[in-house]
């Protein structure tokens, strides 16, 4: 039996026009909506089929405001059966507080006896991209960590991850418990049912207050890179602008003439 | 000094290391201590060692660190950390840095935890050195933060094609310090125990490829990828994709380009019925020239492009590689 934590972040869309709020210390995203990074949603999904094949647990966990509960849920809709919200004010905390405070509640739950085998994170987070809340929290919980991981399982109560590195597909044999980085690739995320839906609604969200000082995350602000107006020039339309395709093609060097 | 890790592949160090090593180049030389210092981790054949020597004379790197040892034969984060935290421990070091890759930014974060302090990942500038402030993308890229790193010692990474490898003004004689870390066991447990033979060569040819062909939703179907698959391979180059196609199953996942895939600067980018959102846009942005086809003239990809051809892949494709055809049958 194999309990997982795996751990989301409520993050901005990143598909539409993005807006800083006025002191440009955060992204204004309340004409896009919220998600999550397409890493944890990959997370999400490994934990589940982890804890389903072994008869274990799957948590979520997501740290910010009351909001993140929104996410919490669309985890417990596909399968993660229970959740929990460690409050607090997201934007005060750097990679290092949020494993902190992570690391308070997972040593928290294994006092109360319901330690975790394997915790999962995303890779990096689609807002921040800090790469490293994942290592962190494994220092934090004297635990062996892996990022960029594609699949995971646990075979004979080992983690079995790969990865792509430069010679082919790393594999890894961890002992358990760890903490691993799922990367976007290898895990393909389930849509949520109707009854998942449902259920998601009535699920209790266990709701715990961070009490780690932040340190913060050293932002000093945000700024939009400046868009140069457009110098594109139009080769021509359909199939006829093929030659002046290739005349391109042979002016930049890519064919020869 | 400055400290860049440094990684290799079969002919020497990696174009993206190179990079770092320029940028560190610029840090160092507006700090106090300008010495740029490099550290290599793990086995490397007698050829490579020497042409990355060459490589780090050309960079300005005084001292090249390479930590070996049958401890290192195989590839271990935490054992790469422990040995970049000695090099770096060992004498007074400001920055320490990789680039932006897999394991770049892996080794990196081991790096800030075992020293407790913080780290900047995917840098494109240094603002100011005292203390540093850098710029670093956010949000796909579309986004820089300005972050400042309060502290004595600096870990941070590049990201990849930021900038272009540069050799230095004044080339140097590298030392080379060969070392073998302390390690412990705990720094052993995840490492790498065997590797599979995957399309991973596949990646290294897209990331490497002077040209790509991009291919979006416009593709239609995994069938629609034919023509650009043909124009890839007329062009010798590599086939890149948008999330889109791989999260539909069209094409594999490691063909894609983007905030979640793989990161490209290629000399020409035929970005092919993909409409340009911030996910795609931050893998293919460092191109050098832009092509882009699609129906759409206002998609952001083709107001972002250098060219664009308005209409149908599919007609516009087929009429490209039967030029290019043409012309090498009957060369002018």
């Amino acid at each position: 039996m194999t309990n997982v934590l795996v751990c989301i972040k409520r993050v901005p869309e990143t598909s539409g026009q993005i807006l800083l709020a006025a002191d440009a210390m955060s992204v204004d995203a309340r004409h896009v909506g919220y998600t999550v990074s397409a890493h944890e949603e990959c997370a999400v999904e490994a934990a589940i089929q982890i804890a389903s094949a072994t008869g274990g647990e799957a948590t979520v966990l997501s740290l910010g405001s009351g909001d993140s509960v929104e996410q919490i849920r669309d985890a417990v809709a596909v399968g993660c059966t229970s959740a929990i919200l460690v409050e607090a004010d997201g934007e005060r905390f750097g990679p290092g507080d949020v494993a902190s405070a992570i690391a308070e509640v997972v040593t928290t739950h294994e006092a109360a006896d319901s330690a975790f085998d394997l915790i999962l994170v995303g890779n990096d987070a689609a807002d921040t991209g800090d790469f490293q809340v994942g290592v962190r929290l494994a220092y934090a919980l004297g635990r062996p960590v892996l990022t960029g991981i594609s699949t995971v399982e646990v075979v004979d109560g080992a983690a079995v991850a790969r990865g792509d590195g430069p010679d082919g597909t790393e594999v890894f044999r961890l002992p358990l418990p760890a903490v691993i980085a799922i990367q976007e690739g290898g895990i393909t995320p389930r849509y949520p049912s109707i009854p998942g839906r449902m259920k998601a609604k009535r699920t209790a969200v266990e709701t715990v207050a961070a009490s780690v000082q932040p340190a913060g995350s050293g932002r000093v602000g945000l700024k939009l890179p400046p868009t140069p107006p457009s110098a594109v020039e139009i080769l021509g339309e359909g199939a006829a602008a093929a030659p002046a395709v290739v005349d391109l093609l042979v002016t930049l060097g890519v064919v020869s003439s | 000094m400055t400290l860049v890790l440094v990684e290799t592949d079969a002919t020497g160090a990696t174009e993206t290391s190179l990079e770092t090593l320029t940028f560190a180049r610029g840090v160092a030389a507006r700090s106090d201590s300008a010495a740029l210092e490099a550290i290599m981790v793990g086995p490397l054949s007698p050829d490579v060692s020497d042409h990355v020597l060459d490589q780090m004379r050309e960079q300005g790197v005084a001292v090249v660190h390479h930590a070996e040892g049958g401890q290192l034969s195989a590839y271990a984060a935490a054992a790469w950390a422990a040995a970049v935290v000695e090099t770096a421990t060992s004498s007074s070091t400001r920055v320490v840095m990789a680039a932006g890759t897999p394991r770049g930014s892996e080794v990196m974060a081991h790096v800030a935890t075992r020293l407790q302090v913080p780290m900047a990942a995917n840098v494109v500038a240094a603002d100011e050195t005292q203390p540093l402030v850098v710029s670093r993308q956010v949000m796909g890229g579309s986004v820089l933060e300005e972050m400042r790193l309060d502290g004595d010692l600096a870990v941070l990474t590049v990201a990849g094609h930021s900038t272009s490898a540069r050799p230095a003004e004044e080339p140097t004689e590298p030392k080379l310090v060969t070392f073998e870390p302390a390690l412990t066991d705990a720094d052993l447990v995840a490492r790498v125990v065997s590797i599979e033979e995957s399309e991973k060569a596949d990646t290294a040819g897209l990331t490497n490829a002077r040209v790509v062909v991009g291919g979006g939703r416009g593709a239609g179907s995994a069938e629609g990828f034919a023509d650009l698959l043909e124009l890839a391979d007329l062009l010798g180059g590599a086939l890149g994709v948008s999330r889109v196609v791989t999260s539909l199953g069209w094409r594999p996942h490691h063909e894609q380009v983007g905030q979640t895939g793989s990161r490209i600067a290629p000399d020409l980018y035929v970005a092919c019925g993909i409409s340009g959102a911030i996910q795609h846009w931050a893998g293919c942005q460092s191109a050098k020239t832009i092509l882009a086809i699609n129906t759409d003239p206002d998609a952001p990809m083709v107001t972002k492009a250098h060219y664009a051809v308005i209409g149908d892949l599919h007609e516009i494709v087929p009429a490209i590689n039967e030029e290019l055809r043409r012309r090498q049958a009957h060369p002018a």
